[in-house]
């Protein structure tokens, strides 16, 4: 069923987009989200240095590639957003469906590298470091999940010329996934 | 089909609902139209409101007759009465206050007030409550489960809620946690809504400082609810980690720390204060301008020192922790930063009595809760003085006098304030005026019981009596009979002012039957609201004859104008 929107949805007073406007209200929920959870993190890592021989068990390399990843994901986005301005829905899809790849690729690594984590005994439970490392991280794992789903959506609708405003509004979100993962990075891999 | 066709002769307008919206009993759950949404939330709360109080008064009986079978629930367990003080104020604040004051009232009068068709996106709005629903039902699930319902006080500190073999509440305390969360999520996708609804979708014409102040209220507080509440919703799931997989955020045994849950729940907590705090004093100052045919006395000042209220809360949580172990010096800042706040909150007491000074003032029932309103709260704020500051603090701690302290604001807030606002926009929600004497009986019988329960409270607490204890009767210095007498007056009190409350839903019932037609604007009053149909029909107004705004929306007794009141949309 199509819905049809109320004309308060089509107004802009500000002269800012609605779907933009709201983007940035909820990016603005989730930065205190992250926000408090990594505030949180970093007052017991300082009270706790000794958290370092468990971050030593981190692997940096695997980190890295991952958050080349998520960048190149990002590039494919804002080529998107291009593609949707310029009207051209069709590119604008594939290239969102190229960043889903980049999301895929992300989780698939993750999941190896956790794999790998748990069978030697780095679980949730070992330490409070390991607590913090799978809460931040696996509450960023839910967001590029969950942003590759509404992505694939979208695409979907783009392709078919649809609702092409949509493709900034997910491309601003995925920034914001991007952005955390630039916090998490180096607290959680580089600083050991 | 033949429903369609006559919808469309009848009213071109209402055509619009019934072709797209869904039909029947099914409107009442998928509506995405916010009056319907509003008043979901408004019943959904009332009715948590009712198991909030039944909860008081199964507590309250226990407490001043310890050991009595209450009739309607018989004999009350150390583990039920926990049970019991946490629900009631995880109820009363999270289900009652917030979907009454912001979501409902928020929902009905926000694209009403500004002139919008709907909410800039109704179908978040509909998920918003559905979450809500989910959430409520999960809450009242809890209190099913085996072992009881959570019964670590609605504050949840660790290591009492983090470790089952303290609470005994194994399932109950997550579900507990989960119900929170759920509620969070609710209004974080309703705020979202408000704010980007009042932002882009005011009435051409409509400038910042023509938006009726209720409306910036409600939008101020659901920003201090969206920028507070991120470090609970983390804290959450690293208490709900804590409870069910054995992590170890909260427990020092293993580098954890149990005040890191207390930094996180007070910075949310006390903003929160304001989040439910501001709907309410907007409530009270659109109806204090109506009933006293006058302009806002300041309405700039007001919305800066609300904008400033709003600020100073993120800095103020600590001193719900003063005897938690924190740095003294970290005491004195928030003894300060505490004490500051009180200043905005009486500028905004002295903006609402400038605005009565000289005004020609109507007692009706509205107006008279929006009174009480300043007048209780006013007890609330002065008693919260001796608390902000450190060294009464750790006196009062964990006292009844602190218990009677924030009764004096939320009761004002969540329960007044709510009377104030149902009473007053009634003939627009349901088109009938409500009974004035029934009303007026309701007011007086509620607000006299109201403070002989919790002033003899306030005593009792300046006695040392101790919060959240089964039964005085084990603790010598607080078993004499003075202190019994004073109990079972709060709680006489307590059988007399829910008893009122039947006052109430009797005027509900009987205004909503047979009540005199209110018409389009049957008090007179300024805002947009008033200028479409009462109750609105979808769309709120018809499609070609949306409003147009020409002032602010306080003009009332103009001096050039033989009317004493002239409407936002009326042309120049």
């Amino acid at each position: 069923m199509s819905f049809p929107k109320p004309q308060a949805t089509l107004r802009s007073a500000t002269g800012i987009p609605t779907g933009r406007l709201a983007v940035w209200w909820l990016i603005a929920s989730e930065v205190v989200i992250f926000g408090g959870l990594l505030g949180s993190y970093l007052m017991h890592r300082l009270g706790h240095p000794e958290w370092a021989d468990a971050a030593a068990h981190t692997n940096t390399w695997i980190g890295a590639f991952n958050t080349f990843v998520l960048l190149t994901s990002s590039f494919t986005a804002v080529l998107a957003h291009k593609a949707a301005e310029a009207g051209d829905g069709k590119k604008a899809a594939k290239l969102l469906v190229l960043t889903m790849g980049g999301a895929v690729t992300f989780v698939l690594v993750k999941s190896a590298e956790w794999a790998y984590e748990i069978s030697h005994g780095y679980t949730i439970t070992a330490n409070n470091f390991w607590s913090f490392y799978y809460t931040a991280a696996g509450l960023h794992a839910l967001h590029v999940i969950a942003g590759a789903i509404i992505m694939g959506i979208i695409a979907a609708d783009a392709y078919r010329g649809r609702e092409l405003q949509r493709v900034e509004l997910i491309g601003i979100y995925w920034h914001f996934v991007d952005v955390v993962w630039i916090f998490l990075f180096p607290l959680l891999y580089i600083a050991k | 089909m033949a429903e369609t066709a006559v919808a469309v002769q009848s009213d071109e307008h209402h055509a619009h609902e019934d072709h797209h919206g869904p039909r029947g009993w099914l409107k009442y759950i998928w509506s995405t139209d916010h009056k319907m949404i509003g008043m979901q939330y408004m019943f959904t709360g009332m009715f948590m409101a009712l198991i909030g109080g039944f909860m008081a008064y199964v507590f309250r009986m226990q407490l001043a007759f310890p050991g009595i079978s209450v009739p309607l629930y018989g004999q009350v367990s150390p583990g039920e009465y926990n049970a019991l003080i946490t629900n009631h104020g995880t109820i009363m604040i999270f289900w009652v206050a917030m979907p009454v004051l912001i979501a409902a009232f928020g929902n009905y009068l926000i694209p009403l007030m500004i002139g919008a068709d709907d909410m800039v996106f109704p179908r978040i709005n509909r998920l918003s409550y559905q979450i809500f629903f989910l959430s409520a039902v999960v809450l009242l699930a809890s209190l099913f489960v085996e072992g009881g319902g959570f019964g670590g006080a609605w504050t949840a500190y660790p290591p009492l809620s983090a470790v089952a073999e303290y609470n005994q509440t194994d399932l109950g305390s997550s579900l507990w946690l989960i119900a929170v969360a759920l509620e969070f999520v609710a209004f974080l996708l309703g705020g979202i809504n408000f704010i980007t609804t009042l932002m882009n979708s005011r009435a051409p014409g409509m400038k910042a400082y023509d938006i009726p102040l209720v409306c910036w209220m409600i939008v101020i507080a659901s920003i201090l609810f969206m920028l507070s509440v991120g470090p609970l919703l983390a804290g959450a799931v690293m208490l709900l980690f804590d409870q069910t997989i054995g992590t170890g955020f909260y427990d020092p045994a293993r580098g954890g720390d149990p005040i890191l849950w207390q930094h996180l729940f007070w910075f949310f907590g006390h903003p929160e204060v304001y989040v439910v705090l501001l709907p309410a004093l907007g409530v009270t100052i659109e109806i204090i301008a109506t009933f006293s045919r006058k302009k806002v006395f300041g309405y700039k000042l007001m919305l800066y020192t609300v904008v400033a209220t709003g600020v100073l809360s993120f800095f103020v949580w600590a001193h719900h922790q003063f005897i938690a172990g924190i740095d003294p010096r970290m005491a004195n800042v928030f003894t300060v930063t505490t004490l500051l706040i009180s200043v905005p909150i009486a500028e905004l007491c002295f903006v609402i009595i400038a605005t009565l000074y000289g005004g020609s003032i109507t007692l009706t029932t509205p107006m008279l809760w929006a009174l009480a309103f300043v007048a209780e709260f006013l007890i609330g704020g002065v008693t919260g003085i001796f608390l902000g500051a450190s060294g009464a603090d750790i006196y009062f701690h964990d006292t009844y006098f602190v218990l009677a302290h924030f009764h004096y604001t939320f009761f004002p807030i969540a329960i007044i304030g709510t009377f104030a606002a149902f009473t007053y926009w009634f003939p627009k929600m349901f088109g009938k005026m409500m009974n004035e004497t029934l009303g007026k009986i309701h007011f007086w019988g509620t607000i006299i019981s109201f403070n002989v329960i919790f002033i003899p409270l306030f005593v009792l607490g300046m006695g040392g009596q101790h919060r959240r204890i089964y039964n005085y009767q084990h603790f010598p210095d607080l078993a004499g009979p003075e202190m019994y007498q004073l109990r079972e007056i709060a709680t006489v009190a307590l059988l007399v002012m829910l008893a009122f409350q039947l006052v109430f839903f009797y005027n509900c019932i009987r205004s909503w039957m047979s009540g005199e037609k209110a018409g389009k604007n049957p008090w007179k009053s300024n805002t947009l609201e008033w200028t479409t149909e009462s109750p609105p029909g979808h769309g709120n107004w018809p499609a070609d004859q949306m409003p147009n705004v020409y002032r602010g929306p306080y003009e009332y007794s103009h001096p050039d104008r033989e009317e004493d009141y002239w409407p936002q949309n009326e042309p120049t």
